[in-house]
């Protein structure tokens, strides 16, 4: 005789299991309706900004947070507009977009790629993000590139600096406005010849991820064309928080130059670190010792304090340019918060605006129709000169500039400043350049 | 040759960092018994307070600078010290200048607080607890200290120099007849060195030499034979707590110019921390000590472009791997005791 044990608790477990199932294809339907994910079918749009909101980048992804703030206000129409009223596309008209009201959701990178998946996962699935933004990392870009297009939502790449970013790990529905480790070897390399010489020893600090490599691979390669030897290369830990170890052997290297490839936190502690070394005291093969930073960021530069002064690097933007497009959203963002906008929040806001911009001029939110908008899509008004989305990888291509820690700053945010604006056709380079080569684009997904 | 004194060079401050570190968790855990995996935050608090008192000297009054003008085309709000105001641009900005150094006598009453808050406020409650609950609680603790520090402070490294007359480096090279530039060490690495010694040997003294250190030795040794006695042992190992929180506090202080304070820098030296005094022998403090600097040398070593082009990556693991070693062949750690941790 068998015996059946039923339980009040029993019952409910049962029962909840079976009302998710059965619940399970209404909610995918509900995502997959007008053929692509996460169509708008009322009067909002949502869309979906991660950025790191703890972690070591926080305060660069709070920056970026400002401004997809400042983007979706301007899109509804709020606020002066900001660079709606420069950027040549005139297909926005300050009702949201496509007459819908734009809504956002945020997400936590935490600078970890899982976390990142995870965060844009759930305001895909959960919250119906037709479009996520945003990131401080190439770690994290590609991590949530590879997502998107999976669920068939348009990424807009943030801060994200690696070649491989629109190289070997490019995909169809992601898109770059950031500038690029080889852009930055290309923009660099002719201003270091210029100021410290073409014979010249480098010695370079890189860090150990993908960003790093490409960094250093590019620098190398447009310095070594100018002349310059490249002495060594020495991976360092990403976890590394004392470079002493690493600085040390500079000096009896030969090198005359330390080329640190370094980002964050990284850059802080081994610019400080190479700083109380002496190194830029010192005098090697008759020449003074130099030390080259290819990514600045402000905000990295304030916490190296004065050991930024008179080093130079590049940056993709800088508050500090006269352009129409550059004065007005440093004044709509330095009006709305007090201290003028980041280089990320500049790539941030300007892809929001893109993004917005294509779905207007394709007159879908369908992620294929955006792809096709973007491909090709020549641009200006929006602070970096005339711009191009290459078809071939979908990254921008615009002026880059370099720039030099300030000798005598005025204030906390005015530490860089710009010594020379590349013109884009300097830094333009094949879609099937070596450095690039690798991966496919592929076909844009509209999931559903 | 040279290459080799330039890496012991290195090690040596590292090891400092260490060695003032796991001095504080063998004190903790000798005198109360307890696993502190809060005492990165200490570390990380005392480095904080750098930044704080620094920020407490440049507390400035506004002046228009109408020559200039801001990002927004206003007139140039210029900001002042009152420091500067008070005692005269010169004198103002060296007080400001030594505001590390300055920070020491700041930290010490602040981090005395701090321990002894910590001790009475929440740790005292887990002594009679497994250590697993001691580790989750103070893990919990540190985590809770530095998102409260990144609220205040912000999530990126905030620059806090040494004193100009200090910036620069020594050229050890032509001291000992080597290359002009083979070995060059920074003053304030140096510094920060003899400040490590003084601070561990001023310890060592205190425990040695006086009568409240002889008390709290022997508590170490037999608690409850001490209590037997009519001494208060539990009032002597809060202040014992008090004392190690301070010194992991100065440790912050002083590392701060070495590199930028941030919020989770406690956290990149606890582990090592505590593999520092599993490696010295939980409970011992000469131990701990020694297997600080022998730890921060191989660390230091290991970075070498020589070696790690024949192991790639040694850098990151030497130390996990000579603790394998070390445990393997000497389960008590270095100078490890009998019957410590092993009830």
């Amino acid at each position: 005789m068998s015996k059946m044990d039923v339980t009040r608790r029993g019952v409910l477990k049962t029962g909840a299991v079976a009302g998710g199932g059965l619940m399970l294809p209404t909610y995918l339907r509900a995502a997959g309706h007008e053929g692509f994910t996460n169509a708008p079918t009322g009067s909002t749009v949502t869309l979906g900004f991660n950025v790191p909101q703890t972690g070591p980048y926080a305060d660069e992804g709070a920056d970026e947070l400002r401004a997809y703030e400042l983007a979706v206000e301007h899109l509804n129409g709020g606020g002066d507009g900001g660079m709606l009223n420069t950027f040549s596309s005139k297909a926005l008209e300050g009702n949201g977009i496509l007459g819908k009201k734009v809504e956002y959701v945020t997400g936590d990178t935490q600078t970890k790629s899982d976390a990142a998946r995870a965060s844009a996962k759930s305001m895909i699935e959960k919250d119906g993000a037709v479009m996520i933004t945003g990131g401080s990392s190439s770690g994290v870009a590609v991590a949530v590139q590879g997502l998107c297009q999976e669920a068939g939502v348009i990424f807009m790449a943030g801060l994200t600096h690696s070649n491989d970013t629109t190289g070997k790990d490019k995909k169809a529905n992601g898109f770059r406005h950031f500038f690029n480790g080889y852009m930055s070897g290309a923009a660099l390399a002719p201003v270091l010849a210029d100021v410290y010489g073409t014979d010249r020893k480098a010695y370079h600090l890189t860090a150990d991820y993908t960003w790093g490599w490409t960094q250093q691979e590019s620098i190398a390669a447009a310095t070594e064309a100018l002349g310059w030897e490249t002495v060594n290369n020495v991976l360092t830990p990403l976890a590394a928080t004392d470079f002493s170890s690493y600085i040390a052997p500079v000096l009896n290297s030969g090198a005359d130059v330390l080329v640190l490839n370094h980002y964050g936190g990284n850059m802080v502690n081994s610019l400080t670190n190479a700083v109380q070394f002496g190194l830029r005291e010192k005098e090697i093969n008759g020449k003074n010792f130099e030390i080259v930073v290819p990514l600045f960021s402000r905000l990295m530069a304030r916490g190296a304090g004065a050991n930024i002064k008179g080093i130079l690097g590049s940056t993709n933007w800088h508050w500090s340019l006269q352009d129409e497009g550059t004065k007005t959203f440093v004044k709509s963002f330095g009006t709305k918060y007090g201290f003028p906008p980041s280089q990320a929040a500049h790539t941030c806001y300007v892809q929001t605006l893109l993004y917005a911009d294509a779905v207007a001029r394709a007159g879908s939110f369908n992620p294929c129709a955006v792809v096709e908008a973007l491909e090709g899509f020549e641009f200006d008004g929006l602070g970096n000169g005339p711009t191009l989305y290459r078809a071939e990888d979908h990254q921008c291509f615009k002026d880059v500039l370099v720039v030099r820690g300030k000798e005598n700053p005025t204030s906390e945010f005015d530490l860089l400043e710009v010594v020379q604006v590349t013109p884009r056709a300097q830094v333009e380079y094949a879609p099937d350049h070596p450095m690039f080569a690798g991966g496919a684009l592929g076909t844009c997904n509209p999931g559903a | 040759m040279d290459a080799i004194l330039l890496q012991i060079l290195n090690g040596l401050d590292k090891g400092s960092a260490y060695a003032l570190i796991a001095l504080g968790l063998t004190l903790i855990f000798g005198t109360l018994g307890v696993v502190n995996f809060a005492h990165g935050a200490l570390f990380m608090i005392g480095a904080f307070c750098a930044v704080t008192l620094q920020r407490i000297l440049n507390l400035s009054y506004e002046e228009i600078d109408p020559t200039q003008t801001d990002f927004l085309g206003n007139p140039l709000v210029v900001k002042v010290p009152y420091v500067q105001a008070w005692f005269g641009p010169e004198m103002g900005g060296s007080i400001i200048d030594w505001s590390v150094p300055l920070a020491i006598l700041f930290a010490i009453p602040v981090m005395i607080f701090v321990g002894f808050a910590m001790e009475r406020g929440l740790i005292k409650h887990f002594y009679k607890r497994p250590h697993a609950d001691q580790i989750l609680v103070t893990f919990g603790l540190a985590i809770v200290l530095q998102e409260v520090v990144k609220y205040f402070y912000g999530a990126n490294p905030i620059p806090t120099g040494a004193p100009e007359a200090f910036r620069g480096s020594f050229d050890f090279g032509v001291l000992l007849g080597f290359d002009p530039n083979a070995i060059i060490y920074p003053y304030w690495r140096l510094i920060y060195f003899a400040f490590a010694a003084v601070i561990i040997g001023g310890v060592f003294s205190f425990l040695q030499f006086t009568t409240f250190g002889m008390v709290v030795r022997a508590g170490m040794a037999d608690r409850e034979t001490v209590g037997l006695l009519g001494i208060n042992i539990d009032k002597r190992f809060t202040f014992m707590f008090g004392l190690a929180a301070a010194v992991a506090g100065l440790a912050g202080v002083m590392y701060a110019p070495i590199n930028s304070p941030n919020y989770h820098m406690g956290m990149d030296f606890l582990v090592l921390s505590f593999v520092v005094v599993v490696v010295g022998g939980m409970g011992s403090l000469p131990g701990a000590v020694a297997a600080g600097f022998l730890l921060g040398i191989l660390e230091s070593f290991a970075s070498m472009n020589e070696i790690k082009s024949i192991i790639p990556g040694i850098d990151q693991i030497i130390i996990y791997v000579v603790a394998i070693i070390i445990l393997l062949t000497r389960p008590r750690g270095l100078m490890g005791r009998k019957g410590v941790m092993e009830d």
